[in-house]
């Protein structure tokens, strides 16, 4: 491994020339996949991913099934040719790990209880890797359910933040998350202030806490009127029609 | 793929009275919200296999922790640093609800986690754990098998792994010559670099109520789920929410009450290890 990039110029400009609160150029399209219900594709930067909902429909094998509510089946995978070296593309612990705090943010925001003994399906497949996979990821799963007609309490809208050279920055790229001090992704409901998705990769004392906080809170807002843009980009021609 | 889990049923009458507890400003087993269960620290129950070892009870639960400690070629993009694996096993006996097979998501999440609590606060030094650069370091392995399952199994190991690392001793250098290393595994030598102490606090929400070291029933009923990792410096070390949301003055909160917390968790770990 080369030695430690410079992540925070004299300038006060990250090695990206971004300000310490400035996103990566973001692109959202919805509707990018013919078979399933709702699909969307999302970038951060050169983070690019890809998610699709299947469902509410009949799940696999009747002992899944739950009386009460949907039950929520979420895949976070990574292309082979994602990464910096090929990926194996057997699921990893990480993806493991991943794929659950994702499934429970979007659990919390769908109303399951509308769609009892069924299923909602989500994958997520990452594919280019540039930091930041699993935000992007469950930014581009909210708006896949959206986009296959799924009710949800809100969007969720998610970012990292991160600690690079002792400054507290938004959505980190992979230079900053493999050099920087701390990484933390968070995911949002923004309209009900709920926060679904939270954790923390590193060392942070309780001040830097809050400057982090405050700053996702941010990004979250600027990547919530996005989500909302991308939607009105596909529905609106339909309502203008 | 993380699929939604099927919840052991709770009575409903349990269910009303540990609510019912919560509104009056206590829990069914008598504790307030920031209270832990009592916690026994057992040091070294494994002497003559494991390099070091702990058992520690939270309550009902009960979780033990053996490090092995061998020598590996250190991995290519760390020549420079040691090995330290972190896995948990949930082991079918200590819960009605376990099967046998390869650890869950549950179990994979509380190894990362703690892992990356121990990692990122740079606990234990694994820059002192290199013998050759590039070709042999120590590798350190803190197995984490759950015992009794009865809640927050997080913040156990946790209590757990640190007190065995704490005690764990690496096997004896021999000799190194010509890059080769002769080791005596059946003698006992140096204590592990550990630099500083890190412990996980998890609190949950019930009914809107934030409470710490949930048993199992509460876990169950939780609405939400944090683990926050605390070192003996009083940072934040590492997070992991579970669950369903929390607002941010409740995220706040609950970093509150896991830096209060964690103090008293990182007091008595170390009052037990001064016992040796």
């Amino acid at each position: 491994m080369s030695s430690r990039p410079t992540l925070i110029g004299e300038n006060g400009l990250r090695h990206d020339h971004r300000r310490p609160d400035e996103l990566r150029p973001i692109k959202m399209e919805v509707g990018v996949l013919k078979n399933a219900d709702g699909s969307a594709l999302v970038e951060f930067g050169n983070t690019k991913v890809i998610a699709a909902v299947y469902g509410p429909r009949e799940p696999p094998a009747k002992y899944m099934l739950s009386p009460e509510k949907a039950i929520v089946r979420c895949r976070y995978h990574m292309a082979p040719f994602s990464t910096i070296e090929r990926k194996s593309p057997a699921p990893s612990r990480r993806e493991i790990e991943l794929s659950k705090v994702i499934r429970e943010a979007l659990e919390s925001a769908i109303f399951t209880e509308l769609f009892p003994r069924s299923a909602i399906d989500i994958f997520i497949e990452v594919l280019q890797a540039d930091g930041g996979t699993r935000t992007a990821g469950l930014t581009a799963a909210s708006l896949a359910l959206a986009d296959a007609g799924v009710p949800m309490r809100d969007l969720i809208a998610a970012v990292a933040v991160g600690k690079v050279d002792g400054v507290i920055v938004l959505d980190i790229d992979e230079v900053e998350d493999e050099y920087g001090e701390a990484d933390m992704p968070i995911g949002i409901m923004p309209s009900i202030n709920q926060v679904v998705l939270l954790q923390l990769n590193g060392v942070m004392t309780r001040e830097e806490f809050d400057i982090a906080m405050d700053l996702a809170m941010k990004g979250v807002s600027e990547i919530y009127r996005l989500q909302k843009e991308a939607l009105s980009k596909k529905y609106m021609l339909y309502t203008e029609e | 793929m993380s699929v939604t889990p099927m919840q052991p049923p709770i009575p409903k009458l349990k269910k009303e009275a540990i609510v019912s507890a919560l509104k009056k400003g206590n829990r069914v087993d008598g504790r307030s919200f920031e209270d832990f269960r009592s916690i026994t620290i057992e040091l070294n129950p494994i002497p003559k296999r494991s390099n070091g070892s702990a058992l520690v009870k939270l309550g009902n639960t009960s979780v033990l922790v053996g490090v092995k400690i061998g020598v590996e070629r250190p991995f290519p993009d760390r020549p420079n640093e040691g090995v330290l694996q972190v896995h948990a096993e949930f082991v079918p006996l200590a819960s009605p609800s376990f099967e046998p097979g390869p650890p869950d998501e549950n179990a994979v999440e509380v190894a990362r986690v703690i892992d990356r609590c121990l990692r990122e606060s740079k606990s234990i030094d694994l820059g002192e754990l290199v013998i050759v650069p590039g070709k042999y370091s120590w590798s350190i392995y803190n197995d984490i098998y759950l015992l009794d399952h009865d809640g927050n199994v997080t913040d156990a190991s946790t209590l757990a792994s640190m007190a065995a690392l704490n005690v764990a001793k690496l096997p004896k250098l021999v000799s190194v010559e010509n890059d080769q290393v002769r080791i005596d595994y059946s003698t006992m030598d140096k204590p592990l670099p550990v630099k500083l102490n890190v412990v996980t606090v998890t609190v949950v929400k019930i009914g809107g109520y934030i409470l710490v070291d949930p048993n199992l029933d509460e876990e169950i009923l939780a609405e939400a789920k944090a683990a926050i990792g605390i070192d003996s410096n009083g940072r934040i070390v590492g997070i992991q929410k579970s669950g369903g949301g929390l607002s941010v003055s409740e995220v706040r909160y609950a970093v509150d009450i896991a830096i209060k917390k964690g103090r008293e968790l990182l007091t008595l770990l170390e009052k037990t290890l001064k016992t040796v």
